[in-house]
């Protein structure tokens, strides 16, 4: 795509949980659950990648790895040349300043027994411990201003707004610190749709203006390609397919990707009726005992046998659209 | 210019907190504002009580000693408003002295089962994992021990003190708190507020006492309220096993202990005046932590 260098670079990531049944005996060996097994992708300065696929596909799991607050089972993620999973608690301390998180539900994501000024100052007042008060409350005001809040609100309390407003303040809170990567975790799947569009304008608003890089998660097709610079399509823990947004949508290479763009809706009520859907036969299969080789090959329409052999790498299929298929 | 004025004044915009929000629901509950009325009235009792009558807890009026059944009732013209003891002492003085010692057993062991039993169970509910185990499982161990029977060996073996009483309650009082607290921990610890803490970088500490404890802390004052009542009436329960404070110094429970045995003689005020205290006092508690849980219930904000 060009010459420069990742800001983060994540390379075979896997994230495997212990899950033992209830009732089990303590010496009973523990089934591994894979949250996510072997992701890999590179995020540019500057460049939205919107990470999509449906509940408990290992989306946030993802997120959360990178930002270390689940422990990864193996791979590497390098930020700006460090390597964030070997880092000692202080180092890792020191890199959460350029990389902040945005949450889901608005509300239950600040305190509710703070007031939004000391919410918002918190990653500043953390990072920083010496910077006089003036200069919080002044820093705080400003990034209030920035996301749309009245500053004169700062002593007012989370549950006194409404869920866009406590999206906005999630967003100066993460901003505060003037971070390079902003990772939101369906940050607008809980908001009206109106309140999505303004959340989502002001956070490419911001983006440009300041050139972060947002690592996008939803499970809304249509807000990820309005938003995403190239976007990654993540199956059972797998990366099925990444690729420019564009592409992606015009052109999908997985047959994963073409049922999910196939099921987006569209705005007009004559189209959207004569729109051919592709159903996928059955169920996800759990992640406990997940299919041989192809992971989709249980639901896929065009599977053969080579898929249950072995793992389909990621390949190009031309115009930086890798995809994990046997038969493209 | 209007416009302007209103610019000004939004300047200092007030947001309403959840305590305060708390505190007029708390307010608009008649019987724990009566409740809490009754429990300032005790404590000044129990604060200023002794400048009333001219009177010491130790004294013995010498001249109704001889014949407390007769002369030693309730009077004004004698100077003792609440009759005399068996033993010719002041009672008002007594109860009063009695108050202070039952009052600050209760509010001590209410504090220190709200200091360390809230830090104990959120540090034990956040960190997790075996720290967690062991934590939990030293509270369990400590719970299985008949407290009742090792602070009575205690009061046996280094004598019969305030010092020991308060250690006594020092050490069961946090126990029941700590298991609270652990369970609220862990349903707030998987909040995405702290979740971003985490994610800011925020240190352990500074999350546990930042954004648990208050959030822990409606629970927590409720059950302190009603612990109070709980370790009054455990020391009351030492103090008539004879056990209890050491005279001349007296508690509700002693004072009790002392009229219940005078009963059959007919001195019934010598029951009544400590009873009565000890009775509208827990109450009182009571009700008062109603209010408090009502007010402060998390769930409606």
């Amino acid at each position: 795509m060009n010459v420069q260098s990742p800001l983060l670079s994540v390379r075979d990531l896997k994230v495997w949980f212990d899950i033992r049944a209830k009732g089990a005996l303590p010496w009973t060996p523990s089934q591994k659950l894979k949250a996510v097994d072997g992701v890999d992708f590179d995020l540019m300065p500057g460049e939205t990648l919107g990470i999509v696929g449906e509940s408990g596909c290992g989306k946030s799991t993802l997120a959360r790895a990178i930002m270390r607050m689940v422990p990864a089972e193996a791979g590497t993620v390098m930020w700006l040349g460090d390597s964030l999973l070997e880092l000692n608690k202080q180092d890792m301390r020191e890199h959460r300043k350029e990389m902040q998180m945005i949450f889901q539900d608005p509300l239950a994501s600040l305190n509710p027994r703070m007031t939004i000024g000391q919410i918002v100052a918190e990653p500043l007042k953390t990072h920083f411990p010496d910077i006089p008060a003036s200069e919080v409350k002044e820093r705080v005001r400003e990034v209030l201003q920035r996301v749309g809040i009245l500053p004169n609100m700062i002593n007012r309390y989370p549950h006194e707004f409404s869920g866009g407003q406590c999206q906005r303040i999630g967003i100066a809170r993460a901003l505060i610190v003037k971070p390079q990567l902003i990772i939101c975790d369906e940050p607008v799947s809980a908001l009206d749709v109106s309140i999505q569009a303004q959340v989502i304008n002001l956070l490419m608003d911001i983006q440009e203006e300041m050139g972060l890089s947002l690592i996008f998660i939803a499970h809304d097709l249509s807000v990820v390609k309005h938003i995403s610079t190239r976007v990654m399509v993540l199956y059972l823990g797998n990366v099925v397919e990444i690729s420019e947004a564009e592409q992606l949508y015009r052109a999908p290479g997985h047959p994963y990707t073409e049922a999910l763009i196939s099921a987006v809706p569209i705005p007009d009520p004559e189209a959207e009726a004569s729109k051919e859907v592709m159903i996928l036969d059955a169920d996800l299969p759990s992640p406990l005992n997940p299919p041989s080789g192809c992971v989709f090959r249980t639901r896929c329409l065009i599977a053969g046998p080579e898929c249950a052999q072995s793992k389909p790498p990621l390949k190009d299929l031309g115009n930086q659209q890798l995809v994990a298929c046997h038969k493209r | 210019m209007n416009l302007d004025t209103n610019m000004e004044s939004a300047e200092f915009l007030k947001g309403r907190s959840l305590w305060g929000d708390a505190r007029a629901r708390f307010f608009r509950n008649k019987a724990a504002v009566a409740s809490l009325i009754i429990l300032i009235l005790i404590s000044l009792f129990a604060i200023f009580g002794s400048y009333v009558t001219p009177w010491s807890n130790e004294e013995i009026d010498w001249n109704l000693m001889g014949d407390v059944q007769t002369l030693g009732g309730p009077s004004i013209e004698t100077g003792h408003y609440f009759g005399l003891d068996p033993l010719g002492r002041d009672l008002f003085a007594r109860v009063v002295q009695g108050t202070q010692i039952s009052l600050m057993i209760g509010v001590v062991g209410a504090l220190i089962s709200v200091i360390v039993g809230t830090l104990y169970g959120a540090t034990a509910g956040f960190v997790g994992g075996r720290i967690d185990n062991i934590m939990m499982r030293i509270v369990d161990i400590l719970m299985a021990i008949p407290y009742m029977f090792v602070l009575i060996l205690l009061l046996v073996v280094f004598g019969r003190s305030i010092f020991m009483l308060f250690v006594g309650i020092g050490m069961i009082s946090w126990l029941d708190m700590a298991r609270i607290a652990r369970g609220q921990t862990l349903s707030i610890k998987n909040k995405e507020f702290v979740e971003a803490a985490v994610a800011t970088g925020v240190s352990t500490p500074a999350i546990i006492l930042r954004h648990i404890v208050p959030n822990l802390l409606g629970v927590v004052i409720v059950y302190a309220t009603l612990l109070v009542p709980q370790m009054i009436m455990f020391e009351s329960f030492i103090s008539f096993l004879g056990l209890g404070v050491q005279e001349p110094l007296t508690s509700w429970g002693a004072l009790i202990n002392e009229g219940a045995g005078q009963m059959r003689y007919g001195t019934l005020w010598m029951l009544g005046f400590p009873l009565f205290f000890f009775l509208i006092s827990l109450f009182a508690f009571f009700f008062l932590g109603d209010g408090l849980r009502d007010a402060l219930d998390p769930k409606d904000r």
